[in-house]
């Protein structure tokens, strides 16, 4: 009996391997799509990197400079030095301003009054404007708290402000230059992963159903959970070296070091890809066409992630039903936990909730999987 | 335990499928001998797909009974799966495999050690002539080879049953004779075939036909009999006559 069991179970593996080995060649012969899987996380990774950055860098400013004195000049100077701007140095009547703004010459324009010396030494404060351009909200945001750091810092820094003021000195904590990196390479994590694990999978599923195979599989003593099992098996794989990929771009090219433990976000990484698979299975089951089965996984699920994650716009500012619904995307999840792995070296003390919520959302979608594809076994 | 000693490869008897009030399949009854060519005629909607679902061990019966070599249809659905070959309607090999791809793959899921599928596989490719297309994509193979190929596929573990659902759909009539001739060796060697089919000039290949409307079998005998029945010369007219009183599907 043991031994039957035994051998039993060694028929299942060759069964297995050998569907293993099938699914393999399937996607290696795709090179087209092979490529993209390949090919995307580094481009993805290279462009938020360096074309898409948040950062701030020789933004255009005019000083219209009124009061022409000592300490404008030193004032001018300091923001020169900064590599965040290029001060233009034609002299331009207040009005000439808005012109500039239209035409785009400038993104931003600092006034200084006539007598800005002389109030500093008298009343010891002084009143300068800033203008912004505010067509692009998150620029003109970045430039104005650049530039208000470099003016409170110089007013500081030269003994100038009365002893009475309260300057608030602010640290950014974690990411004190304000990198964009941070922010963006756990996002494109969970996207990728999400790609690869819940699109591909879900497509590679409903093809067979398309073609016909499906039928011939289900008919042969291959177990349905099987079928599916080896479906999954070799996109965890290639999402595994996606993701290696990913964190060795990041260390190197961006300068991202992983301040936490790796195997810790290796394993966590693997619960989200394990969601993943898990939701491009129940995509499959419930559709018929790879058509079908590509929109739900792109407009379902890249959306949200790219929307709700926090990624790209903070949940905090959402309304209550768009935070809900942020809540209930797997990757939000996700890209916290990587985030406070990589950047901020946090440990699983400091995540284990929301891993709990990560492995109880995968657990709840496998059982939802397991009832329809039953369901579907029987009523096709 | 089992009855594998019984003549009659598949048996049913009162087999019915319900989906909700539909009732798909209606208490159907029918024998098929060992070695046979049973064909499976049946307007679209007749319940045709349904049981041959129910008889693959695919879809638990709502009542009756029946065996399919030997098993049950409700408790042995594994036993059934592993001596049963299928080749349905739509064409069921990988075309982005090679000849030899497909045929290791689907004897490898079928459990044959990797000897016997070597040896098998030369034999195979060498009769039907794909020596030189051996490492070539299946998908660029001519419909009819495709075909052939995906039958050879479906019996290749030697199942005591093969169920072809339509197999010769779309393909040329010298390619469906070519196809017939490969049935007749596998019911040769002993391989019982259930086969249906929408070419009412293959009915007349079967040794014997079953016609299904609305969920039941409304005949059931050899062609010469049956034509005999209904007084006509083809087996066209006899499932004309039987069709046209179908209340369900569009013939």
């Amino acid at each position: 009996m043991a031994t039957q069991g035994k051998k039993k179970r060694s028929a299942h593996l060759s069964h297995l391997l050998s569907f293993v080995r099938k699914e393999f060649r399937h996607m290696l012969r795709d090179r087209k799509t092979l490529l993209i899987l390949f090919g995307m996380p580094v481009v993805q990774v290279l462009l938020f990197g360096f074309v898409l950055s948040n950062e701030v860098k020789e933004t255009r400013i005019i000083v219209v400079d009124q009061a022409k004195d000592a300490v404008s000049q030193a004032l001018i100077e300091k923001i020169e030095a900064s590599s965040y701007f290029t001060v233009l140095t034609d002299s331009l009547p207040p009005t000439g301003i808005t012109d500039a703004f239209r035409s785009g010459r400038i993104k931003a324009a600092l006034v200084l009054p006539v007598d800005l010396q002389r109030d500093l030494l008298h009343d010891g404060r002084n009143t300068v404007q800033i203008l912004t351009d505010a067509t692009d909200i998150n620029l003109a945001q970045t430039i104005e708290g650049y530039l208000t750091a470099i003016i409170t810092d110089f007013s500081l820094a030269d003994g100038m402000a009365a002893p009475y003021v309260i300057a608030p000195e602010t640290r950014m904590l974690y990411n004190p230059e304000l990198r964009g990196a941070p922010n963006f390479v756990p996002g494109v994590m969970a996207m990728v992963l999400l790609l690869v694990c819940v699109m591909m999978t879900a497509v590679a599923i409903v093809r067979e159903k398309e073609t016909g195979t499906m039928e011939v599989l289900l008919v042969s003593p291959m177990r349905p959970v099987m079928v599916i099992l080896a479906k999954a098996i070799p996109y965890l794989i290639l999402s595994f070296i996606n993701l290696l990929a990913i964190l060795l771009l990041s260390t190197t090219a961006l300068d991202l070091p992983i301040k936490g433990c790796l195997p810790l976000l290796l394993a966590e990484s693997t619960l989200f890809i394990t969601t993943c698979l898990t939701l491009g299975i129940l995509i499959s089951i419930v559709t018929a066409s790879q058509q079908t089965a590509m929109f739900i996984a792109l407009i379902g699920l890249l959306l949200p992630t790219m929307m709700l994650s926090g990624f790209m716009f903070p949940i905090e500012n959402m309304p209550m039903a768009l935070q809900a619904l942020a809540y209930a995307t797997p990757s939000r999840w996700y890209y916290v936990i990587v985030k406070d792995i990589m950047i901020k070296g946090a440990g699983i003390s400091a995540l284990w909730q929301e891993t709990a919520v990560l492995a109880g959302m995968t657990l709840l979608l496998f059982a939802l999987c397991l009832k329809m594809f039953n369901i579907r076994l029987d009523e096709r | 335990m089992s009855t594998t000693a019984t003549p009659h490869s598949i048996v049913a008897e009162g087999l019915t499928k319900r989906f909700g009030d539909f009732v798909a399949v209606d208490a159907v009854s029918f024998h098929v001998n060992k070695g046979e060519i049973f064909g499976f005629l049946g307007a679209n909607g007749a319940g045709k797909t349904t049981a041959i679902r129910m008889l693959c061990g695919l879809s638990i019966p709502t009542s009756g009974k029946g065996t399919v070599a030997g098993f049950d249809v409700y408790t042995q659905t594994e036993r059934i799966k592993r001596n049963i070959g299928y080749m349905s309607q739509k064409f069921s090999l990988y075309e982005d495999l090679s000849v030899t791809e497909n045929i290791e793959f689907f004897a490898g899921i079928y459990g044959l050690s990797r000897d016997r599928i070597r040896t098998k596989r030369e034999e195979l490719i060498a009769k039907l002539g794909l020596v030189q297309e051996a490492d070539k994509l299946v998908g660029a193979l001519p419909l009819g080879w495709k075909q052939k190929l995906a039958f050879s596929v479906a019996v290749f573990h030697q199942p005591q049953i093969v169920f072809l659902d339509e197999p010769t759909g779309g393909v040329d009539p010298v390619t469906r004779r070519q196809f017939w001739d490969l049935i007749y060796e596998a019911a040769d060697v002993g391989i019982t075939v259930f086969v249906t089919t929408h070419y009412l000039d293959e009915a007349e290949y079967c040794d014997r036909v079953s016609i299904m409307v609305d969920g039941r079998i409304a005949a059931l005998d050899t062609p010469t009999e049956l034509k005999k029945q209904f007084g006509t010369g083809t087996m066209d007219s006899v499932f004309y006559e039987l069709a046209r009183g179908a209340k369900r599907g569009g013939a």
